[in-house]
């Protein structure tokens, strides 16, 4: 990434005045993917100064700010409790703590990365994001959300629903991106399935969970089921790291195992 | 763009571009410690500790640290000379390419885990890359100079 100006701001506000001011204007997160871009930043606007680096705990929620670092959020004693810690579980997968220490909530969200460890994980919990000018928003419904106008991420907001949970991180090396990512959770009798890295960016497996979460009782069947209709209704694509054909059989193997873990772990 | 930046205990005002590297700013200076692995935040040998939290200094940009501290093993001399004896006696010196960043990450995670066990070393170190040793006769080096701070 080239930038051409730096910026930083003092408030919300100032940032925002600064990020309308130009087209080729951005927010500069913590900056641990820029290398990976090759885009030409007229000004980059830090955000550090403008006090978004508080996590708040309250009797229902977690709260996050933007500039919060992945390795800040990963040490949340209270998120390991929810849904048996699979939020931590993938951010911990993301490189060493280096590379945690620098990536920030807010960027790595709002980049909207397929290969995030740390949306789908989200996604299957009951997440919410708060955006200066459109306000709060499902985390899936933000992930979808395309506006004309630029936006600042505020906050991201984990509500402390109880819930069982399972996530994978399919990778070739240690510290490689994900073939695939599988987060699947159980919470009220409502069963979520998440599939990331297709190679696209993390969706729900909408049709199978509207079946699974219409059963009385789940089985063997139920569960193959299941499975089955999360693969032929979501998209996967070949690329560099592997095959359409690969990860669909990949996708079978952890979503089911992420039913029978949720599923045996509640009775 | 001008920075102030404590390094090593050291005010510094760096004239640096909107673009730049902490990397590029701190070698520029002669902080020949800090080396240039893979450029791209996998490998860890550029890791330099920012106001005492261990990051890989080639993904941060120089502005990010104008007004705050950052620490080299230049800083952290006395400490480095325990662990590298540790790493000669076994064996797990070749190159030394990557000493300096991981005796870095060391007095980070000692700073962070209160008696780390021998799973917190692996995967607080999991970023910390070595393409001599095979990693046994690091975490073994590293354990017993930790040993020996104890019984101190």
């Amino acid at each position: 990434m080239e930038i051409v100006n730096y910026f930083k701001a003092q408030s919300v506000e100032e940032a925002y005045k600064k990020l309308i001011e130009n087209p080729s204007n951005l927010i500069i997160g913590g900056g641990a993917w820029l290398r990976l871009s090759s885009k030409i930043v007229e000004t980059a606007i830090d955000l550090e100064h403008v006090g978004l680096n508080k996590i708040v705990e309250t009797d229902s929620s977690i709260e996050f700010d933007a500039s919060v670092t992945l390795r800040e959020l990963e040490k949340t004693e209270a998120l390991k409790k929810l849904f048996g810690g699979i939020v931590n579980k993938g951010v911990n997968g993301i490189m060493g703590v280096a590379l945690r220490n620098l990536a920030t909530v807010g960027g790595s969200i709002f980049g909207k990365y397929s290969f995030s460890d740390f949306i789908t994980p989200l996604l299957a919990m009951n997440t919410e994001v708060e955006l200066y000018k459109a306000g709060r928003m499902k985390l899936e419904d933000f992930l979808k959300f395309k506006s004309k106008e630029k936006d600042i991420l505020l906050k991201l907001i984990v509500q402390k629903e109880e819930g069982l949970g399972y996530y994978y991180k399919m990778k070739k090396t240690g510290l490689d991106f994900a073939v695939i990512n599988v987060a699947v959770s159980l919470s009220n009798s409502k069963f979520k399935i998440v599939v990331g890295a297709r190679p696209s960016l993390a969706a729900y497996a909408l049709k199978a969970m509207e079946f699974i979460n219409n059963q009385k009782q789940i089985t063997k069947e139920i569960i193959e089921e299941t499975v089955s209709i999360a693969v032929n209704e979501l998209k996967f694509g070949t690329n560099s790291k592997a095959s359409k054909e690969y990860r669909i059989e990949l996708a079978k193997v952890y979503i089911r195992r992420g039913l029978n873990e949720v599923t045996n772990n509640e009775n | 763009m001008k920075i102030n930046v404590l390094v090593n205990g050291q005010k510094k005002i760096y004239d640096v571009l909107p673009d730049e590297y902490l990397l590029d700013t701190l070698r520029a200076d002669h902080l020949y410690s800090i080396k240039r692995g893979c450029d791209n935040s996998s490998c860890g040998v550029c890791t330099v500790l920012f106001d005492g939290k261990p990051v890989q200094s080639c993904s941060m940009l120089s502005m990010k640290a104008d007004g705050h501290s950052i620490t080299t093993i230049e800083g952290h001399q006395d400490e480095a000379k325990r662990l590298s004896e540790h790493f000669g006696h076994q064996g797990a010196d070749q190159c030394g390419y990557c000493n300096s960043s991981l005796a870095l990450t060391v007095h980070a995670m000692k700073t962070e885990i209160e008696k780390p066990t021998e799973e917190d070393i692996k995967e607080y170190l999991v970023g910390n890359l070595c393409r001599c040793t095979g990693y046994e006769a690091q975490h073994r080096a590293i354990k017993l100079c930790l040993e020996e701070e104890d019984e101190k």
